[in-house]
């Protein structure tokens, strides 16, 4: 395996789970909720994926585990902001803080203990493509999904009946609610989809990424698919791009101490981090952009007049 | 068809097959509420509804369309993000392509004399625009009984002539019309029949047009409706308010750019503004008010000082008051006391009254207390207990309150934008005699109004803005509606004189 | 028909003044019987757990000294986060300004330790002041002059505040005489802020937390500065039509939050830990949004809520070495407390109604 394959396997890596989660996010937020408990979700979906991965020591069982458990939680956010009406940001922060908490409480156990690890799956035949053929078509199922999801969530949004009713209750619930759509069921529905996928994104940490449990082991991965999504200004092709320039952005650390530069690796490290500030920044310039491409209700709380 | 409906306040009427039959009544007098019993947003809690005498339980929107009930809003329910046919096909029962919906709707706009473009944005359009696609999207679901909630209250009365001509056509093709309004002249014009409602009763059921306009104002009202009192007042040469060549790009794709405004606003009179919502009458009180700030100093002109560049507080500080048009979250906030809202506009103007303790800028709330209750006793503003939240006013008494608020200081300007919108007739009378009262003690008033009937009842001159240009202003008294109208739908206005010639 | 069951919100003409007071204690008292179940759950005598956890730090003198030094911090940056919050400015940066705080703070005493003078802790806690304000000025800056979202920059910037802190604790700021110990040189004399009673470990930074804690209950409730970030948060349109500047209210907020974290940063360094270290502190910028909500945002509650805070986490110490229960259980209270916050705070603003199946009454044909 060569140098440039090597590098451009590691973004793969890096930028599938902020793809996976950045989608979900994108669904949810199109329906008119910002659930900023990604993080939460993720680190739930990491950790369920482990240890459910290792107590049957079937990968596959760690996948829906950690699908199922992003899903399970977020009908607790669901619960506050669409039947309560809660402030949704306060709440999604309460959902990070008690996903970070549940997590560390669970994991403790697995400080240490090796995981079992998700393996790829070849191909036959198109894995053998130079240089893609490994990239694209010997990976693991998570992968797979990833690229799935992207076209799914796009021809669901633009192509199906439900994605033009998800897309309205998001620009205008009152309408929405006028014109007999639950708007409360569709932002459940939505809601779910987005745990479900931030679930997804935290299994692939914990079952490919590393395969070990370490505690707060998303890093912040939850708070970037947020900034990806309005980077993509909530449209799925373009969450694909920013999450791979993400994910190089990312390994970048790894790659430029391997060449033996001398930067002191927490700078690298921030990297990231700052770059998410720098693209939010370029982004937000663009008012007319933004206030154009933002779902109108998005983080309102609907209560219909009886 | 026939329709025989009892609902929670005992209401009995009925709708006749190829008929327009007009929904009068005040601001509250019930009539959303039985128009959402219809619609099926509303559920009664006694009483049948019958259509084509079988009864019917309308527990839905949906079921409601699918009895052949179309409903056009007042507040359009459109989604602005989405196209004209995504809108359209949201409302449809069957799950049909956009591409085929927005196939179909063109064959009905073609068919009514609706002209509509499927794939416009919905934001980007007019609204009359919008109201054409709102009853495209009712048409496609070939309704039985259409119900409008004051659809000509955002036309020019041109545009209102051609929505007549095509509730017409759908009359004689036997379909049945609901047609709510509070402009009595249309109704005795067009309708078939008319019921009125007041306090949630049915008052009356008559044939307009045999009625007069008086006739039906009385039985919406209640009493003899008492107009203002006008008494003669001396317009002094002294220029109060002076925009020179006023102009303002767009914020937002949404809103509309002004250009080159002129005006002059004297002493003891009152101007109205006239003009469709949607043609700048937000972008003009904000320009007028500081809450945007003009490039120019000389744009804005208030008791001869240039304020174009100065902020809202200081063009008050020079004896300016300002009334938006939104009374909740912009003139006052609901979740705030009286004593709060009154401070939310007048901490800078009045900070010798409303504050001590110097650079710490304490809150004098007893002067605050008193100069709210001052106010209320002026504009018999009806509240519960001193000094209640402003959500658990009424609409009028807010208005009231926010109107005495500014009066209360006494202004040598006003500018007021909507001043009796979605208020009850006896709070709107008020208002519109407190305005003459203020331009009678000798203030520059400036009142922009989408309501036409007000603008002609309070106004010695008329100007109409329309999409960011503001025509000539017209004596009130030699001015007729028709010529009004037409500077509503831009003609003869400079930019429409210009397209017309080319 | 099928029946159901469901449940829907009225809303209230004005807020329910009853329930604005009683809906923290609901929200207490829901986390305490969940909180039982859990300790159930871990194998564990829930009544004893919950002594340990909430009773028993309150029994001795010493501890007490504990829950001052804990609370300090947490209201100091509580009362910034509720200026911010109540003007609808979602600061939730405020870690990231502790730990600049702390280091900006700490760069008299580590660059230059001969200096030894009275003047030394005043400047130590200005510098801490600056530190966290010129760090929560850039999310500010950003969101006014850019329009970029302030939760996400701020939140970034925790990150970077943090992998700072490590390099300069690790790098340059290392003790030379520390045996390779990621540490900074320790504290001494002047550069400590002193103990207040001759009795335990509580430093001046409690005195001070009290005397924010009263000047920002009077800005609030007294002063027009106070009026104004109500009105910018509860409607920024009104905010303009009062003439209020919604970008220095922005501005002011974000300043004033980041230097009181800044405070509570540089208080933790010089009163407390005495010397840098690569982490200083145990998420209390965070913690500090729960008491921030727990206290209504009011200054005076945030001063209770900051009490219970402190308590869960001397109760999480507690609870380790006497029941060997994880001190992860914290984090869980922690986020659980703030769920039930947000929930009770509902019924301030609407009515529940539970609706059941109702027989309609079918009239004669």
């Amino acid at each position: 395996m060569g140098f440039i394959e090597a590098v451009l396997l590691t973004i793969v890596t890096a930028a599938t789970p902020l793809l996976i989660a950045a989608l979900g996010e994108l669904v949810t937020e199109r329906s008119g909720v910002l659930n900023l408990g990604v993080e939460g979700m993720m680190i739930m979906g990491a950790i369920a994926g482990f240890a459910f991965a290792l107590m049957s020591g079937n990968p596959y069982v760690g996948v829906i585990a950690g699908v199922g458990f992003g899903a399970l939680f977020s009908l607790l956010f669901a619960f506050l902001t669409v039947t309560l009406v809660t402030n949704q940001v306060a709440t999604g922060l309460a959902l990070t803080i008690l996903g970070l908490g549940i997590s560390g409480l669970w994991g403790e156990a697995f400080v240490g203990v090796p995981g079992v690890k998700l393996l790829p799956i070849e191909i036959p035949l198109l894995s053998e493509i130079p240089l893609i053929g490994k990239l694209l078509f010997a990976q693991d199922i998570i992968f797979y999904c990833s690229i799935v999801l992207l076209f799914g969530v796009s021809c669901f949004l633009f192509k199906s009946r439900m994605g033009l009713t998800l897309r309205a209750v998001g620009d205008n619930h009152t309408s929405a609610h006028a014109l007999g759509i639950s708007v409360s069921r569709v932002r459940y529905l939505a809601v779910m989809f987005g745990g479900a996928c931030s679930g997804l994104a935290g299994a692939y940490m914990s079952l490919v990424y590393t395969t070990q449990w370490i505690e707060n082991m998303t890093a912040g991965r939850g708070w970037i698919a947020l900034a990806l999504v309005v980077f993509a200004s909530w449209r799925p092709n373009r969450v694909l791009i920013g999450a791979y320039l993400f994910g190089a952005v990312g390994i970048a650390q790894l790659h430029i101490q391997a060449l033996g530069f001398k930067i002191p690796s927490q700078f690298l490290s921030a990297l990231p981090y700052l770059a998410t500030i720098i693209v939010l920044v370029i982004i937000s310039r663009n008012r007319r952009l933004t206030i154009i491409n933002t779902p109108a209700s998005l983080g309102k709380g609907f209560v219909p007049d009886r | 068809m026939f329709g025989d409906f009892t609902a929670n306040k005992n209401i009995d009427f009925d709708i006749k097959p190829g008929e327009i039959h007009a929904l009068l009544g005040e601001n509250g007098a019930g009539k959303s509420t039985l128009v959402k019993m219809l619609y099926g947003s509303l559920q009664p809690t006694s009483g049948s509804i019958r259509i084509d005498g079988d009864e019917v339980e309308i527990t839905s929107p949906g079921k409601a369309r699918a009895l052949g009930i179309g409903m056009v809003f007042q507040h359009f329910s459109l989604f602005e993000a989405l196209s004209v046919a995504e809108n359209i096909a949201l409302s449809l029962a069957e799950d049909i392509s956009v591409s085929e919906v927005a196939r179909r709707a063109s064959e009905y706009s073609e068919r009514y004399g609706l002209p509509l473009n499927p794939e416009a944005i919905i934001g980007d359009l007019s609204v009359g625009e919008r109201q054409r696609v709102e009853i495209v999207r009712c048409l496609l679901q070939e309704p039985k009984l259409l119900i409008l909630d004051e659809p000509t209250s955002v036309l020019t009365p041109q545009e209102a002539e051609n929505l007549f001509k095509t509730l017409n056509q759908l009359k004689s093709e036997g379909r049945s019309i609901l047609f709510i309004s509070h402009r009595l002249e249309e109704v005795r014009t067009h309708c078939d029949r008319a019921t009125i409602l007041r306090f949630g009763e049915v008052i009356a059921s008559c044939d307009p047009r045999e009625e007069t306009a008086a006739s039906l104002a009385n039985m919406m009202v209640g009493s003899t409706v008492r107009n203002v009192d006008r008494s003669s007042r001396n317009v002094s040469s002294d220029v109060v308010l002076e925009l020179n060549r006023l102009s303002l790009s767009a914020q937002t794709q949404f809103s509309v750019p002004l250009s080159e405004i002129n005006l002059k606003v004297h002493a003891g009179e009152i101007v109205g503004v006239a003009g469709i919502a949607g043609n700048g009458q937000s972008e003009l009180f904000e320009a007028i008010c500081g809450e945007r700030i003009s490039i120019k100093s000389d744009s804005v002109s208030i008791g001869g000082e240039r304020v174009g560049k100065l902020g809202i507080n200081k063009r008050r500080k020079l004896g300016a008051a300002f009334i938006p048009e939104e009374r909740n979250g912009h003139g006052a906030i609901a979740a705030f006391k009286l004593s709060d809202n009154m401070l939310l506009a007048r901490h800078a103007s009045d900070d010798q009254k409303f504050q001590k303790g110097g650079r710490l800028r304490l809150i004098w709330q007893d002067m605050i207390q008193s100069a709210t209750s001052r106010v209320s006793e002026a504009m018999d503003v009806r509240k519960s207990g001193v000094n209640p939240y402003a959500a658990s006013l009424s609409g009028g008494n807010l208005q009231k309150f926010i109107v005495g608020r500014e009066l209360d200081r006494s202004p040598s300007l006003l500018v007021v934008n909507q001043p009796s919108w979605g208020v009850d007739a006896g709070a709107a009378q008020r208002i519109r005699q407190a305005l003459i009262d203020l331009a009678a003690a000798g203030s520059a008033v400036l009142v922009l109004s989408q309501d036409l009937d007000e603008i002609l009842e309070i106004s010695d001159r008329i100007a109409v803005l329309f999409d960011g240009h503001l025509s000539e202003p017209l004596n009130a008294e030699t001015a007729s509606r028709e010529d009004i109208g037409l500077l509503m739908a831009g003609v003869g206005m400079a930019t429409g004189e210009a397209k017309h010639v080319a | 028909m099928s029946p159901k069951f469901s449940i829907r919100l009225e809303k209230r003409d004005q807020l329910s003044s009853f329930f604005s007071i009683v809906s923290p204690f609901i929200a207490l008292l829901m986390t305490v019987a969940l909180g039982a179940v859990l300790f159930a759950f871990l194998g564990k005598n829930p009544a004893e757990a919950l002594y340990v956890y909430f009773i028993e730090p309150l029994t001795e003198t010493w501890s007490l000294h504990e829950l001052a030094i804990k609370a300090a911090p947490l209201i100091l940056i509580a009362v910034g986060l509720s200026l911010c919050f109540r003007s609808g400015n979602w600061n939730i940066g405020a870690e990231g300004q502790f730990v600049m705080g702390g280091v900006a703070g700490s760069m008299l005493p580590i660059v230059f330790p001969t200096f030894d003078s009275f003047l030394v802790l005043p400047l130590m806690l200005i510098c801490g002041i600056v530190g966290g304000m010129a760090w929560a000025s850039i999310p500010a800056i950003l969101k006014n002059r850019f329009g970029a979202n302030e939760i996400l920059t701020s939140l970034m910037l925790v990150y970077v505040a943090e992998l700072f802190l490590d390099w300069i604790v690790r790098g340059p700021w290392r003790n030379p005489q520390g045996f390779n110990f990621p540490e900074s040189r320790g504290f001494t004399e002047w550069q400590i802020l002193p103990e207040m009673l001759a009795s335990g470990r509580m430093h001046y930074g409690a005195l001070i937390a009290v005397l924010v804690v009263l000047a920002a209950w009077v800005m609030l409730s007294k002063t027009l500065k106070g009026f104004e970030i109500s009105v910018v948060g509860q409607a920024p349109r009104a905010g303009r039509f009062a003439g209020f500047d919604p970008k220095k209210t922005t501005l002011f907020v974000f300043l004033v939050s980041g230097g009181l974290a800044g405070l509570a940063g540089i208080a933790e360094v010089s009163g407390a830990i005495q010397q840098l270290r690569p982490s200083i502190s145990p998420g209390y910028g965070f913690t500090a949004i729960i008491v921030a909500f727990l206290g209504r945002l009011n200054p005076l509650g945030i001063f209770a809520a900051a009490i219970i805070l402190a308590l869960s986490y001397l109760g999480g110490e507690a609870a380790q070495v006497s029941l060997n229960v994880s001190d992860k259980v914290t984090s869980v209270f922690q986020g659980m407390l703030l769920f039930f916050v947000l929930a009770a705070d509902t019924l301030i603003h609407h009515r529940i109604k539970f609706s059941r199946p109702v027989m309609k009454t079918v009239m004669g044909a």
